[in-house]
């Protein structure tokens, strides 16, 4: 499988705030990856830089072999699909679909046309007179219908209801099944997407945290409740991402555990229960240890 | 499918069910593994993965230019395995909660064989 981005030594700062922190990671053609990390992590500083619309303090960046910057032939490849998309000031929604088919080769008018009418996108109203989920739909199925070799969605759906993120979620994993290509999610909300997830970077405080498979991260974790004496003895030796307890209870989350480390723990009483990829990034990127201290 | 498990395993126990109780039969063929992605709303790319690994463990074989197909025999083998895995995964666990409450064996064989006798279990 062939590598579409390559990152080494990447930096960017803002005065004296870095944003993106010394970051080497790489792209995996035909690929979804999601991109998570909390408010201010640096994904949409990161996916600036990927589509050269900022440029890197420090460090080298390879999108489809050569830099991203002012480079036509790496730039027609990419759909950015950015949170707040500004459009001219006297576009209306259809005007944004009449000339999306400039910039990308592989538009799919029809593909459009059927998002448009599932969407319920009213085509003749004026772009800033839309509601906030219907600006996000445009970016959406522009995203979708552009299939381009390289795809950045950038927190797609603000203002969208559930039925309408759900549309968003099967659309792109049909369109993706029919037209593999480059996909980049950035998104909070880790539970509804994961399941559509192959690989997953993790940034936090501008540097990247996990960079996995997201079948491996699946296994990645296990959360072991019981008495604390007990919890604590089986624990030891093991690396704690995670603890809580509460009285004479503990609940402790630990990496991953062998066929011998789970029957110790049934032999010992303590039950064992998977950690869902969305609580496994909680614990990577937020804080380590709470106690719950019995009040009398 | 729940969060906490890789799903290429979940897929492909969920698919072995399926043979299980006929509703692939086998020598019929399978959905495509675009079709299971979508249907799951798994990636495409985990779906092959569980897939491939009944294709490996010979549950499921291609055909070239057709598709994937339930291999004959799968049924039996699925099974033998299941049946070896009965007493861990179903036994133990009820025996070590039986205990926590305390009951004792007679409770538990009665209990069983009440419930063989009105027919819960077939």
């Amino acid at each position: 499988m062939s590598t579409i981005v390559q990152v080494s030594g990447l930096s960017k700062t803002y005065g004296s705030v870095r944003a993106v922190d010394d970051v080497s990671f790489t792209l995996e053609e035909n690929k979804i990856t999601g991109l998570l990390g909390r408010n201010g992590a640096g994904k949409s500083t990161l996916m600036s830089l990927l589509t050269g619309q900022e440029f890197a303090t420090r460090g080298d960046i390879r999108v489809f072999g050569a830099s991203p910057v002012e480079n036509a032939s790496v730039l027609q490849k990419i759909c950015f699909i950015k949170e707040s998309q500004r459009y001219p000031e006297d576009f209306v929604v259809k005007h944004v679909f009449a000339s999306a088919p400039w910039f990308f080769a592989n538009w799919d008018a029809d593909f459009a046309a059927q998002l448009i009418d599932e969407f319920r996108l009213p085509t003749d109203r004026r772009v800033k007179k839309l509601s906030r989920g219907q600006l996000s739909a445009v970016g959406i199925i522009v995203g979708l219908a552009s299939r381009a070799p390289l795809t950045f969605f950038d927190e797609p759906y603000l203002g969208l209801d559930a039925v309408a993120r759900q549309l968003f979620y099967d659309r792109l994993l049909e369109d993706y099944a029919e037209h593999p290509r480059t996909v980049v999610l950035s998104t909070h909300l880790i539970d509804e997407v994961s399941m559509l997830l192959e690989h997953v970077l993790l940034i936090d405080d501008g540097r990247i945290v996990i960079d996995d498979d997201a079948e491996n991260l699946r296994n990645s974790a296990t959360t072991v409740v019981g008495t604390r004496a007990a919890v604590d003895s089986f624990v030891a030796g093991h690396e704690v991402l995670h603890r809580e307890s509460i009285g004479g209870l503990a609940s402790v989350t630990v990496g991953t555990l062998d066929a011998q480390d789970r029957a110790a723990a049934a032999a010992a009483g303590l039950e064992l229960s998977p950690v869902s990829l969305q609580q496994l990034i909680i614990r990577k990127t937020g804080t380590t240890t709470r106690e719950f201290e019995q009040s009398a | 499918m729940d969060e906490g498990r890789p799903l290429f395993v979940q897929l492909a126990e969920q698919i072995e069910s399926d043979i299980l109780s006929g509703a692939l039969p086998e020598e019929t063929q399978v959905p495509s593994t675009n079709e299971f992605a979508t249907f799951h709303r798994i990636n495409p790319a985990t779906a092959g993965k569980g897939v491939n690994l009944l294709v490996d463990a010979g549950i499921l074989y291609k055909k070239r230019g057709i598709g994937m197909f339930v291999a004959a025999g799968s049924r039996a083998r699925i099974v033998a395995q299941r049946r070896e895995r009965f007493e861990n995964d179903y036994v133990r666990p009820l025996l070590l909660e039986a205990d926590k409450l305390g009951l004792s064996r007679e409770e538990i064989t009665a209990l069983i064989t009440k419930n063989i006798t009105e027919g819960t279990s077939r």
